[in-house]
């Protein structure tokens, strides 16, 4: 396999401070110059491309596997120009990227049945789940629905506060006990005030906490337990918020919190930056687990609806 | 993923097995897995070439007929490397000036406010008048997070809530604690994006205006290849002299701190390793370099043990069931005690390998997660008066923490047999808060 053979290759002098965004400009044509009507990508487009790919947090065991899937794939078919193996290239990226299955375009379409509609928030430290959950609220509440709050992260100073801030900002209720309370207990009353007041969705805010902290870990899938006492089949989402700007660490936050919690969709927060997400590809494959939204932004409207393409296609810029 | 570098390289380097010396071509696998090893740790792609051709030169010529094996010898090498290239001279942060001031720049969730808080601590334990300056005037609660921290610190913090104005809000809190007897100033600002103009102009801005002595850059140790690029735009605008590599608590390989430091050339000067305010460390090269290369972080978790059980609080505790007053709040402060001796174990989960292997083992304190969930159900004055509860109470207790009756029943009992028990050894003169874990 060729891939490595070249990893870092001596020619490649282009110095740190510009060398990625001449990279990814130039990317395409030195593709097509490299593999048009041959039948063998060439080492050297292999490693422009795992250039592309390592450096936007791709990893280096996706980044095998989708140069694998290419050549398998230019073995098979012998493509005839640039454009389509743009295309191949792009469309083999994105097949690895789980499909959202949403029955309609933005993804938020509810299902009468399960009313109200419960979402559980988790991740790290700091990734962006508060200000995920305002954004969400406000999506929601834009079609029609109730929407309320459950401010069960009651540890990490002024968390509440935040909270309580979106929930005026978008105009949803906010269900919260007070600092350093029982996340469980909160979640509880969320759920509880939810079945009373008729809402459509509640989406319950939780503390930012290291995968690696066991007790902290154990409490998640206790708050979990906790709403299914109140209604079985929820949480109906668990959705796993990552920092766009997190390397291969986020596979392992991903393995995890599905262990914990059973993971159902996945955000990806701060692509507005320069970093790419690329880690997403890897994880999207091996749990199976649909990305739904990016984060773009701090304000309200800065969500946008994950597009498998539209996310490839940046890779590449 | 793998758990040890020398074990991979050694498989790399068979051929080199029965030859004298490392030789270019001998090499060549064995310097494309160190190269994979430090990208799967996050080292910036260019960064890892770059430092992997160097060790390659430092490799070549070398005897491999020693005692130890070719991957031993290589692992060395690179472990020598890194530190090297990561260390140098310890760098304290400069507080001179009347006040100091010391600027906090990051991007957003990085952890710069809780940074702020546990920096003030230590200034403060060191004997200097500190206060806190609230600059984040975008991020909800930011101000009020802040205040939260400066007050768990004990440490004045400075905020002009209706103010939309960073540098003036500086500015003024300068001013303030001239007149105020404060010696250093702690400037906690807003996250932001490398590539965002107007908050990059906001915080140059700052520094132009305070001429900080000290300006830290805060970084998550789990970023990514895109750390090169935001530490390199922050220090272009900032010209920053420290950084701060947060979040070291977790399982993160780490490699964005060779990459920041091969990038920028500036020291780091602490690291974060977790959420409470003490847990604030100085940057060892030595072990944040065998931390990247998979090889554990041992003599940071020995220490760490070390440190877990907490002395002033178990005498508080000791006082209080002496005077027969020991009651559900305290109960819950030793679960808590005994819960950080439980946080060993995610200290252990940062040695790779180590950790999955742990991890599953019933070290658990996820016994006594039920019971602490209990007691926070509880209203405060229940917990100082555990008599109040009745049946009526202990149902809405069982509620609110997902528990039954029958455990808010047995935990009761427990604890009511607990203070029997102190009653007795305070009679007997008997001490000692083993005696009091009911888990045991
Ligand atoms: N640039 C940018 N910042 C974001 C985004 N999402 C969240 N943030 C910021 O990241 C920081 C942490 O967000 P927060 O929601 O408090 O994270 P949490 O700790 O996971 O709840 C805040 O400063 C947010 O404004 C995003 O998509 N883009
Ligand atoms: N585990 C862990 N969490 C941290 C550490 N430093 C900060 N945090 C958490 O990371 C999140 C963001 O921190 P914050 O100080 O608000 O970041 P800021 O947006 O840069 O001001 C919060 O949940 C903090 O409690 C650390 O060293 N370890
Ligand atoms: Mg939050
Ligand atoms: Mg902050």
């Amino acid at each position: 396999m060729g891939l490595f053979n070249k990893f870092f290759s001596k020619e490649d002098k282009e110095s740190l401070d510009s060398g990625l965004h001449k990279t990814k400009e130039t990317f395409f044509s030195k593709l097509g110059k490299a593999v048009v009507g041959k039948s063998k990508v060439d080492d050297e487009v292999l490693d422009n491309l795992e250039e592309v790919l390592v450096s936007s947090d791709v990893g280096i065991d996706t980044t095998v596997k989708i140069i694998e899937r290419i050549e398998d794939r230019v073995a098979r078919d012998k493509y005839l120009g640039v454009d389509e193996l743009n295309n191949i290239l792009k469309e083999e990226i994105a097949g690895l990227l789980e499909d959202n299955n949403a029955t309609d375009q933005e993804g938020l379409s509810l299902d009468p049945t399960k009313k109200p509609y419960v979402i559980l928030v988790v991740g790290v430290n700091g990734v962006g789940k508060t200000t995920t959950i305002g954004k969400l609220a406000a999506r929601y509440k834009s079609l029609g629905n109730h929407v309320v709050l459950g401010a069960a992260d009651t540890f990490r100073a002024a968390a509440v506060d935040q909270i309580k801030l979106w929930g005026e900002r978008v105009g949803v209720h906010v269900v919260s006990k007070g600092m350093n309370t029982d996340p469980s207990a909160v979640a509880f009353e969320a759920v509880e005030y939810g079945v009373n007041h008729g809402a459509d969705v509640v989406i319950i805010d939780t503390a930012g906490r290291l995968h690696t902290k066991v007790n902290l870990m154990n409490e998640l899938s206790k708050i979990k337990r906790v709403i299914q006492k109140f209604i079985p089949e929820a949480p109906h989402e668990v959705l796993l918020v990552l920092d766009g700007s997190t390397g291969q660490n986020a596979v392992i936050q991903a393995r995890e919190f599905t262990k914990a919690t059973e993971v159902t969709s996945l955000a990806i927060t701060k692509l507005d930056g320069t970093a790419k997400g690329g880690v997403v590809i890897g994880i999207s494959n091996e749990f199976k687990i649909p990305v739904k939204y990016i984060g773009v932004g701090e304000k309200v409207e800065d969500l946008q609806v994950f597009n498998r393409e539209a996310f490839v296609e940046t890779l590449f810029e | 993923m793998f758990d040890n570098l020398s074990l991979r390289l050694d498989k790399a380097i068979q051929n080199l097995k029965g030859q004298a010396t490392i030789t270019e071509i001998n090499i060549a696998a064995t310097v494309k897995e160190i190269r994979r090893a430090l990208v799967d740790a996050d080292v910036n792609f260019k960064v890892a070439k770059e430092v992997t051709d160097e060790i390659k030169e430092e490799a070549l010529g070398q005897d491999v007929l020693t005692s130890v094996s070719p991957g031993q010898l290589l692992t060395k090498i690179t472990n020598d490397k890194l530190t090297e290239l990561m260390g140098g001279k310890l760098e304290e942060i400069n507080v001179s000036g009347s006040p100091a001031v010391i600027l906090i720049s990051g991007l957003q969730g990085s952890g710069k406010t809780t940074f702020s808080g546990k920096l003030a601590n230590y200034l403060k334990s060191q004997g200097k008048q500190v206060m806190l300056t609230a600059c984040d005037i975008y991020r909800p609660a930011a101000i009020d997070q802040l205040k939260v921290l400066g007050e768990q610190v004990d440490v004045e913090v400075y905020a002009e809530p209706e103010n939309k104005d960073a540098v003036s809000i500086a500015n003024s809190a300068i001013k303030y604690a001239k007149s105020n007897g404060k010696s250093v100033v702690i400037v906690d600002t807003a996250g932001r994006l490398a590539i965002d103009e107007q908050m990059m102009s906001e915080i140059e801005a700052l520094k132009k205006s305070l001429n900080p002595s000290e300006t830290l850059f805060v970084v998550d140790s789990m970023t990514g290849q895109d750390a090169v690029n935001t530490a390199r735009t922050f220090n272009e605008r900032l010209d920053f002299d420290g950084v701060v590599l947060t979040k070291l608590d977790g399982d993160t390989r780490g490699g964005a701190a060779l990459s920041i430091r091969r990038v920028v050339e500036k020291p780091i000067k602490f690291i974060s390793t977790g959420e409470k305010l003490d847990a604030i460390d100085r940057f060892h090269p030595d072990r944040m370099s065998n931390r990247i290369l998979g090889m554990g972080d041992v003599v940071s978790l020995v220490e760490k043990a070390q440190q877990a059980f907490d002395e002033d609080e178990a005498k508080r505790l000791n006082k209080k069931i002496r005077k027969n007053q020991f009651d559900l709040n305290d109960f819950l402060s030793q679960l808590q005690q005994i819960k950080k001796m439980g946080n060993i174990k995610d200290l252990v989960g940062m040695i790779p390998g180590m950790g999955k292997a742990i991890k599953d083992v019933d070290l658990d304190d996820a016994n006594f997660k039920p019971v602490e969930a209990i007691i926070q159900s509880m209203t405060p004055m229940e917990r100082e008066n555990p008599d109040l509860l009745n049946g009526a109470r202990r149902k809405r207790i069982a509620k609110g923490s997902g528990t039954s009756i029958q455990e808010v029943n047995r935990l009761m009992k427990q604890f009511g047999d607990m203070k029997k028990m102190m009653k007795v050894m305070n009679k007997s003169g008997a001490r000692g808060l083993s005696a009091l874990n009911p888990f045991r």
